[in-house]
């Protein structure tokens, strides 16, 4: 090997080190989109075939899903143990206006300045599993920039960072489980899970419902994004509908004139567990006045 | 049942290291405090490894066994003990938490904390629990506890470390892997988060 492609080869890695290393027992083979296309195909392949054979469709993603490399060794092998909830995680801990400033829902004043790329609002509602709103309840969300770089310090993707722009957003659900989010849309980046991989545009969502039960952390993605079904983290969800799920819808009414794109996304929790009371239902709202 | 079907979750990834930690988050009292103790273990993965990019949310009753609904864990006072909070594994998978022995919420009942798991390259996030060690009758008579093997209900039981606090490992894979639980009775979902093995063991 020349000694200068091996210098270059050295910068590379230098510039982009792994924010997702291989796991360890990996072969040193280099793995194409290829042939992760393939081991995502042959997995939707009997997916489909088992939903013809008339089993219930799955929901969630799959915690065994090896195309994401990482998941490889940090999935429980052994059945998750069904048990009822009881006391504490029939109840979710308690967030307000002491723990959220309004001003944490506009992810583009947090700085000087007016941050690059496409200005967005997401907005939607936090709903459980028989369709009552989640109010009061905490919503946080982070994301990359407009050119899919994080500002966390091992995202080392040759993209500029925006002075103007941190990624992080808060809030407080209202009375009817509605949240909205003023930010930037964010791009695609590039990760080390096999070579060429990208990741959809995406912004992470972290919800907590009215039981500790529904706690849930996922990523929102765009409508018609091409990187769709070749990214192992999104087709780790085999079932169409359920994946549909987590991609937001253009919404024309949500768009703020001369200012904003509106992105609609309600989220819907797993099914309460806890026999509720009317007062509870309603009256659930954190410290808000 | 619930009649709207649930969005999925997603892996926290490894960027939420700017986004989710925040001030005193794994401080729902202050070190040293009275009653304080300290609640500590380690990561790992099915290799044995450690795992540096997870983060632990905990959820518990006061030491009296009380649900408390407060708000104000995101911007902790020092003073309101709210129930909930959230601690990052360090380069080591280690991770600490302040807090105090939560009592039993019914009379004669084991105490426990409730735990969500989150990490890099785990797709979804697990729920599990950790029971305090020394109220044995209560343990026995747990009904999660007694419907586990005795080798697998070890998982779930923290040790006391001589000086108060609670020791308390997560293994996601493997001999020893905790128990992690599914709330969810619709079948669907969580039950089947291993259905491609069989697919897979036919091939091989």
């Amino acid at each position: 090997m020349p000694q200068d492609q091996t210098a270059q080869q050295l910068e590379s890695e230098e510039l982009v080190p792994p924010a997702e290393p291989h796991a360890a027992h990996e072969s040193k083979k280099v793995e194409t989109q290829a042939d992760l296309s393939a081991e995502i195909k042959a997995m939707g392949d009997r997916y489909a075939e088992a939903l013809k054979n008339g089993r219930a469709p799955e929901t969630m993603p799959r915690l065994d899903y090896a195309p994401y490399r990482s998941s490889i060794l940090r999935h429980p092998t052994k059945s998750l143990h069904h048990t009822d909830p009881e006391t504490i995680e029939l109840y979710s801990p308690a967030f307000g206006h002491q723990d959220v400033h309004a001003l944490e829902s506009d992810l583009t004043i947090q700085h000087n300045g007016e941050p690059q790329g496409e200005r967005i609002i997401v907005a939607g509602r936090v709903l459980d599993g028989d369709g009552r709103p989640v109010a009061g309840q905490l919503v946080e969300i982070w994301q990359a920039n407009a050119s899919g770089r994080y500002i966390h310090k091992r995202d080392q993707h040759p993209a500029p960072l925006d002075p103007n722009f941190t990624g992080v957003g808060r809030c407080i659900t209202g009375e009817d489980g509605s949240y909205s989010f003023t930010t930037i849309k964010p791009g695609a980046y590039p990760w080390k899970n096999h070579l060429n991989a990208w990741r959809p545009a995406h912004i992470h969502f972290s919800m907590f419902g009215s039981e500790f039960t529904q706690r849930i952390v996922t990523q929102m993605y765009f409508p018609g994004d091409q990187l769709f079904p070749l990214d192992p983290i999104y087709q780790s969800i085999v079932d169409q509908d359920a994946r549909d799920r987590l991609v937001a819808e253009y919404d024309h009414e949500l768009t703020s004139p001369e200012w904003a794109l509106g992105y609609k996304w309600d989220i819907i929790l797993t099914g309460s567990k806890r026999t509720w009371t009317e007062n509870e239902a309603y009256g659930d709202a954190g410290d808000e006045e | 049942m619930s009649k709207l079907a649930p969005t999925p979750g997603q892996t926290v990834g490894p960027f939420y290291g700017y986004a989710l930690p925040f001030n005193k988050d794994n401080e729902l009292l202050a070190p040293g405090s009275p009653g304080s103790i300290r609640l500590q273990g380690t990561v790992y993965d099915g290799a044995g490894n450690t795992i540096p990019d997870a983060i632990l949310e905990i959820w518990q009753p006061d030491s009296e066994g009380n649900i408390v609904q407060r708000t104000g864990s995101l911007v902790r006072d020092g003073y309101t003990f709210t129930g909930w909070g959230r601690g990052s594994v360090g380069n080591s998978g280690v991770y600490t938490f302040t807090t105090v022995n939560p009592g039993p919420v019914k009379p004669g009942a084991a105490a426990f904390i409730s735990v969500a798991v989150f990490a890099r390259g785990l797709m979804n996030r697990l729920f599990t629990r950790v029971y305090l060690p020394e109220n044995e009758e209560a343990l026995a008579n747990d009904p999660l506890l007694s419907s586990l093997d005795p080798e697998r209900r070890k998982t779930l039981i923290a040790r006391r470390d001589p000086d108060g606090g609670l020791t308390w490992d997560i293994r996601l894979q493997g001999g020893d892997e905790t128990v992690f639980l599914d709330f969810q009775q619709d079948g669907s979902l969580e039950t089947s988060v291993n259905a491609d093995h069989s697919a897979k063991e036919n091939q091989a």
